[in-house]
């Protein structure tokens, strides 16, 4: 019984699950077409990411613990940082950058807040939130003295509420 | 006249651009229709009630010719912007202050892209009171929200180009937003979209680069689209 052969050519004799030549073949060209697509979807995101950024260093130097008096709060507006000294004369370093959306938060020193302009987020000078839409209170980074007795902080390393630094 | 008139219309230039006779007769009209590029989008009939303009308003072809307009005076911005964080603010303050006209580009091309946005948000409005977005026209209707997306995403990535204040805040806060996609993919995506992890150089030409380039060029795919499936179910 030719009918029951199967390598019959005629399809419509063949069973209905047999894997054929063309089932195999459209398998290979769909998986060659599969793999370039993904291939170029990853290459594509790789390029879209840059591996060298030229963004300015987060490690600052901040002038002489001198130039700060007691119980003041500075914004250095280039780094977006404030160097906050308390009444006993310890420093630290409150991130700027609102923990809401982003923008520059400032000194009202008549209030003796910091206040973000741009949704009325409001921090007390620890940086604890005290009113408006921002989510955490604003970060401390490590502040330290070099070998000149400067103040020098790095933005990259966050510290806890307790880190302070006593000159 | 008459007589030149007609020698031109025999001539075999002429007779090669419009391959039909005169629109004398009904044929020779409707092949006056059929055969021309920017006519053969007319449906085969149109309901009546849908020529009415009360009907429409005019809000989607409002919205298309705004485009054109945003096409064409922002091809003759790009002459004089250039998208490099040194330059970007002095050059449309040239265009402002000391470029020919560049002032009345410039503003031309602001209030054609706030005007687009109003006149796209209206055409939504009016699809949705006329019940326009029904089968079988669901899917235009999801090519249409995809264009609202896409007009508003002009409107943005167009906002950061003049690199004031404005502009700066305005990315900030919206790639800060961004970066609140849960699973980690907010800082990739934030990353991807600046080009690292500030609003710099790099964001600034990328935004340049999907303001002039990518999102129209997808925006006119998709109108291609929107306007093609308009015809065919007998819209106008």
């Amino acid at each position: 019984m030719a009918q029951s052969d199967e390598r019959t050519t005629d399809p419509a004799k063949r069973p209905a699950d047999s894997f054929t030549r063309r089932h195999f073949l459209e398998l290979i060209g769909a998986g060659a077409i599969g793999m370039a697509a993904v291939g170029s979807g990853v290459l594509s995101t790789e390029y879209l990411s840059p591996n060298v950024v030229k963004e300015p260093p987060t490690r600052f130097k901040a002038g002489m613990p001198e130039s700060y008096p007691p119980g003041s709060v500075t914004l250095d507006k280039e780094q977006k940082v404030f160097i906050v000294r308390a009444k006993e004369g310890y420093f630290y370093a409150l991130s700027a950058t609102c923990t809401h959306l982003g923008c520059i938060a400032n000194w009202k020193a008549e209030e003796g807040i910091v206040a973000c302009p741009c949704h009325g987020s409001k921090f007390d000078r620890e940086g604890n939130v005290i009113a408006g839409p921002a989510p955490r209170s604003l970060p401390r980074y490590a502040m330290s003295l070099d070998d000149h007795g400067q103040l020098v902080i790095d933005k990259a390393l966050v510290v806890g509420e307790e880190a302070t630094l006593k000159v | 006249m008459k007589e030149s008139f007609r020698a031109l219309t025999r001539s075999q230039a002429w007779r090669s651009v419009f391959r039909h006779g005169l629109p004398l007769s009904n044929r020779t009209r409707a092949e006056a229709v059929f055969y021309n590029f920017f006519l053969h989008v007319h449906p085969t009939k149109v309901r009546k009630r849908s020529v009415k303009f009360t009907y429409t308003w005019g809000l989607g072809g409002l919205s298309a010719g705004l485009f054109i307009v945003l096409v064409l005076t922002g091809a003759l911005l790009m002459l004089y912007y250039r998208p490099s964080v040194q330059q970007a603010y002095g050059d449309m303050k040239d265009l402002q202050f000391v470029v020919s006209s560049g002032q009345f580009l410039r503003n031309m091309h602001r209030w054609a892209a706030h005007a687009m946005v109003a006149m796209v948000f209206l055409h939504m409005l009016r699809v949705f009171y006329t019940g326009s977005y029904r089968p079988p026209k669901e899917f235009n209707w999801v090519i249409g929200v995809i264009l609202f997306v896409f007009t508003v995403l002009l409107s943005y990535t167009g906002y950061l180009l003049p690199w004031d204040q404005l502009a700066y805040w305005g990315i900030s806060v919206g790639t800060n937003m961004v970066r609140s996609v849960p699973f980690g993919l907010g800082e990739r995506i934030s990353y991807l979209l600046l080009g690292g992890n500030i609003v710099g150089e790099n964001a600034l030409v990328r935004f340049y680069v999907l303001h002039c380039f990518v999102l129209p060029v997808a925006a006119m795919v998709l109108m291609g689209i929107h306007f093609w499936r308009v015809r065919k179910d007998g819209g106008v």
